[in-house]
């Protein structure tokens, strides 16, 4: 694995122990996912103990330790959300693509993440695509909207 | 850009720039916060951009993307000044004739205004809609006139004035002001800012911080998330002038990473403040050195807790630690430290600029001032909203709301996130402010406040928000973590018909154990359970003794059964259905194939009114299907049903 | 040091400052029942069992005895029908993972806890804290820690270090107040000596998928 991009990453902030969680968040950006190298070599120039970086990794929502799929869904199920229906869409979304949320198809088309609100809840129910806001949805127009990726 | 020296200088610069501005000169004014662009205002720019060049209109005409105008219901919103006129839900293909109308010849463009549903009224101006008209703003008020990358902007409209006047009455008189004006905590603590404030400066200690929690995490709130991207500079005027009478020389900014555009936002304010050395050595020649850093939060609603938060920012997992010692004395690193919200700091520049009479005068005895709220949910007018603290929850929710959409009737509304609670019918016309909400079971939290029809089942609910926690516990204590973890799994026994006897009691007892969890958002983990309890017991009774979901949500107590008698063989749902349970044809009576059926709704959606014939049923058996040969529909003829009626 | 009074149960006590609601407790032979705490560990404050009422400037609030300091003036009560209710269901919670628990069922007696309250859970682990926190205080060594957060948190040993670190030491297991870590660890002892292909074990797979 090239480390060039990771290193350079914990250059930037001085590899200086508090970053971690920034130092993490960019390469999960970089990379989509923490690969076990990467935490090893943070563990390494922070001077942090890898037990704490694990533990850190898994704690927040951002950071995934397995690689993700190409097309990223978030099925906004905030409150507002869910009280118009956030759950149909999500299960309508599941059906289709065959993934619980937390996880990626195995031939890395989608993965699936529920998010607690994407702060647009005028557009309820949302979801997001590749960083794409689709709003107002009905569980058949999800159907329709997840064909469109391949 | 050259630095400022001196508030002189500050002046200066000020007066160059209105002396720039024409107040005549036509701009076109568009929000551009998240909402908008979801639903197409960067089309819209780009269209706009594209006209100005087509129509050489680059320099006589301005164009401003401001953050959120708050009605996000009919974005994406437009103004048009000097008129001030609003237009809503504007799409591309409108911009040339905004442009050639009202632009060029100072016309309305008549489909494009507000139309009152009740009334059927047009209205011209933001101010005439029902929406803004019950409104008072003054944290919100300056969004619809920056550009949020502009400082410029802000300086025009008095920016960095109360920053001066700050440095001008020194510390202490600052705190006195902000005791004064009694501002309280609007992250959802209440807790009065001057008198914590003052704490930290008391604190012994060589280094001391101050922090914009901007961790936003109630599901179904974004004020924060508004004012971080539509006006950042106003937040950071507030963080200064706090530093300032704390004695504090750091700041930290903590901003959700799911907030992209406010991240982007505030760290362009920061570096455009310390350009014009607003931030900085020696602010303004004052002696008084201060920098900023942002610190993105990785996804965890705990660290909206103070101390979850301050172990984020040290870099490690966010879980809270027991106080005593309070921020204010032993916080970031050891060090005395202040934490308030981006509301709450928003508010300060305008308490020092107004003074504190003037904020203490609008409110109730003990709440203060204006809140913003995100009114979301079975509302007519989604948007975001600012009121006088006192205003009833009736106001908001009609006058300003606009009422139940598609006239279902009103159950609840849950004010103050997780932790929060739902408050009835009959207690609508309660003052919001902090103590009376907490009296009624739920508290104001950081403002969220969804609305719930008929169609909502508070059972449904209590576990909604008790799985939001479930995800969100840190897991460090177990009143908190075994706590939630044993109501989510009793409530989803309920909501799934396998509630029994006991279920209620045994509730009641693990809310009263989560009371000894370590922080806040375990020791109020059993709220949604107690409020949804206190006024809709009614709902988990049908649930655990009759196996029946009022509401119709709790997908393993409802069923969807197409009714023989009304089915006209139409299509629609058997096209739509989306777990093809649905058999049927050109003239054969559709029916519903129970094991297949996902219980989606769809089909109930889409049955045409005038057939009715896709039903809900909970509590009730589904009766059996017809038998095939019963399926052939007669269709009556034209002249038959003709005959028929009269 | 100064000295600082407070009452608990209505006796006078006088502890150093700095000292919490526990240790003054402890020192006057009032009991209260804990299961994270460790005199040589830094206070946790996680299971709560130590949870009393403590009364100062006319409100009560439930705090953790372990953690929480004593000040004075404070007034301390270390039982009531409140604080019984509270414990007998964090202990019935608790059982569900380690109903096997000498720590707990001595606790369950006296708060008339019934260990088939709860669903009985796949684990053992209660989350207590003393072989995460004992590793990275006492022995410096950060080999066993946490992962996840609320009801997906567990403990979890780095397999690199853990071969390095643990053979020698295993001073986290007389700690664990379930027995259930020494049980897996002579458990997994034994499955090694028998097959020499299980002697990597790697933990990464788990943790990818949790």
């Amino acid at each position: 694995m090239d480390t060039t991009n990771i290193s350079a990453i914990i250059d930037k902030y001085n590899g200086e122990a508090s970053a971690l969680i920034q130092i993490l968040l960019d390469i999960q950006n970089d990379l989509h996912w923490l690969p076990r190298e990467a935490l090893e070599l943070v563990s390494e120039r922070l001077g942090v103990p890898m037990s704490r970086i694990q533990h850190t990794a898994t704690f927040y929502k951002a950071f995934s330790l397995v690689p993700k799929g190409r097309h990223e869904i978030n099925v906004c199920v905030g409150t507002a959300c869910h009280v118009r229906g956030a759950n149909r869409v999500l299960e309508v979304v599941q059906n289709i693509t065959g993934i619980q949320p937390g996880e990626t198809d195995a031939d890395l088309k989608f993965s699936l993440e529920t998010v607690n609100c994407l702060g647009c809840c005028a557009l309820g129910p949302v979801m997001e695509i590749d960083e794409q806001h689709l709003g107002k949805l009905a569980p058949a127009m999800a159907a329709d909207l997840l064909k469109g990726y391949q | 850009m050259s630095k400022l020296n001196s508030p002189a200088d500050l002046e200066h610069l000020r007066e160059e720039i209105l002396a720039g501005r024409d107040p005549d000169k036509v701009c076109i004014t568009l929000c551009s916060g998240t909402a908008c662009n979801a639903t197409g205002s960067g089309k819209v720019a780009a269209a706009i951009h594209e006209e100005f060049e087509k129509q050489g209109l680059n320099g006589s005409v301005e164009f401003r993307k401001t953050g959120c105008h708050g009605f996000c219901e009919k974005g994406p919103n437009m103004v048009i000044s000097p008129e001030e006129i609003s237009y809503i839900q504007v799409t591309p293909k409108d911009v040339p004739e905004i442009i050639a109308k009202t632009v060029k010849e100072k016309k309305v463009v008549e489909r494009l205004l507000y139309k009152d549903p009740a009334t059927g009224e047009k209205a011209t101006h933001e101010f005439e809609i029902p929406f803004y008209k019950h409104q008072q703003r003054s944290v919100l008020a300056n969004n619809v006139k920056l550009d949020p990358k502009n400082l410029n902007d802000y300086l025009a409209v008095g920016g960095y004035s109360a920053m001066v006047k700050a440095f001008d009455m020194g510390p202490e008189a600052v705190i006195a002001e902000v005791k004064k004006a009694n501002l309280r905590g609007r992250g959802g603590g209440g807790f009065p800012a001057g008198i914590k404030w003052e704490a930290a400066r008391n604190a012994l200690g060589d280094r001391k911080y101050v922090i914009v929690n901007c961790d936003e995490g109630d599901p179904g709130a974004y004020m924060d998330r508004s004012l971080m991207e539509g006006n950042p500079f106003g937040v950071l005027e507030g963080l200064i002038i706090g530093a300032y009478a704390i004695g504090a020389s750091e700041g930290y900014i903590y901003v959700r990473q799911e907030y992209p555009l406010a991240v982007e936002n505030v760290l362009s304010a920061i570096r455009l403040a310390e350009e014009r050395g607003l931030l900085g050595k020696n602010i303004l020649g004052s002696g008084f050195d201060f920098s900023i850093e942002v610190h993105r939060g990785a996804g965890a609603f705990i660290c909206g807790e103070e101390t979850a938060l301050l172990a984020s920012l040290e870099g490690r997992a966010g879980e809270p630690r027991a106080r005593p010692p309070f921020p204010a004395t032993r916080g970031l690193w050891g060090k005395p430290t202040n934490i308030n919200n981006v509301e709450t700091w928003a508010n300060v520049p305008l308490i020092v600029n107004n003074g504190a009479d003037w904020f203490a005068g609008m409110g109730t005895k003990g709440s203060k001032g204006t809140k913003i709220f995100s009114l979301v949910g079975k509302v007519n007018n989604t948007g975001l909203v600012e009121v006088p603290m006192g205003v009833t929850l009736r106001d908001i929710i009609y006058k300003v709301g606009g009422g139940i959409p598609k006239n279902k009737k009103f159950k609840a509304v849950q004010t103050g996130g997780p932790a929060g609670g739902c408050i009835p019918e009959e207690h609508l016309d309660i003052q919001v402010d902090f103590d009376e909400l907490t009296k009624f079971g739920a508290i104001m939290g950081s403002g969220g406040m969804i609305v719930m029809d008929e169609d909502t089942c508070m059972v449904d609910v209590a576990r909604y928000f008790l799985n939001f926690l479930s995800g969100e516990s840190c897991g460090k204590c177990s009143p908190c973590r075994e706590g939630i973890k044993q109501m989510h799994r009793i409530l989803t026994d309920i909501t799934e018909g396998r509630g029994k006897e006991g279920d209620i009691e045994l509730l009641e007892e693990i809310c009263l154990s989560t009371r000894a969890s370590l922080c806040a958002l375990g020791r109020s983990a059993a709220n949604p359970v107690l409020s949804t309890l206190r006024y809709f017991r009614h709902e988990y009774e049908a649930h655990i003794h009759n196996k029946r979901c009022p509401a119709f949500v709790c997908k393993k107590l409802i069923s969807y059964y197409i009714d023989p008698e009304q089915c006209q063989a139409c299509l629609i749902c058997f096209r739509k259905c989306t777990s093809g349970a649905i058999s049927g044809g050109k003239d054969k009576i559709h029916i519903i194939d129970q094991a297949v059926c996902n219980r989606c709704g769809t089909c109930f959606e889409v049955c045409p009114t005038r057939f009715g014939a896709a039903m809900r049923l909970s509590g009730d058996p589904v009766p059996a299907a017809i038998p095939e040969e019963a399926r052939i529909l007669i269709r009556e003829t034209k002249s038959e049903k003709e005959s028929k009626a009269t | 040091m100064s000295e600082i009074r407070l009452k608990i149960d209505g006796k006078e006590v006088t502890v150093e400052a700095g000292k919490t609601i526990l240790d003054a407790a402890r020192k006057a032979g009032i009991d209260i029942p804990t299961v994270c705490h460790h005199e040589k560990l830094e206070s946790f404050g996680g299971c709560r069992l130590c949870t009393v009422e403590a009364e100062s400037g006319g409100r009560t609030n439930l705090v953790a005895a372990c953690i929480y300091p004593a000040a004075n003036d404070l007034v301390v009560w270390t039982r009531s029908p409140q604080i019984d209710k509270i414990r007998k269901v964090l202990t019935e919670q608790l059982l569900a993972y380690a109903p096997e628990s000498e720590v707990l069922k001595a606790i369950a007696e006296d708060y008339h806890a019934d260990k088939d309250r709860f669903p009985k859970e796949p684990s053992f682990c209660i989350l207590c804290g003393l072989c995460v926190r004992y590793c990275a205080e006492v022995k410096k060594k950060n080999v066993v820690g946490f992962l996840d957060r609320g009801p997906c948190r567990e403990i979890n040993f780095i397999p690199e270090l853990a071969a390095v670190e643990c053979w020698d030491c295993k001073e986290c297991f007389p700690l664990c107040p379930t027995s259930a870590l020494q049980a897996a660890f002579v458990l997994t002892e034994a499955l090694i000596s028998l097959s020499p292909s299980l002697q990597k074990i790697d933990t990464r797979a788990k943790t990818a998928s949790a």
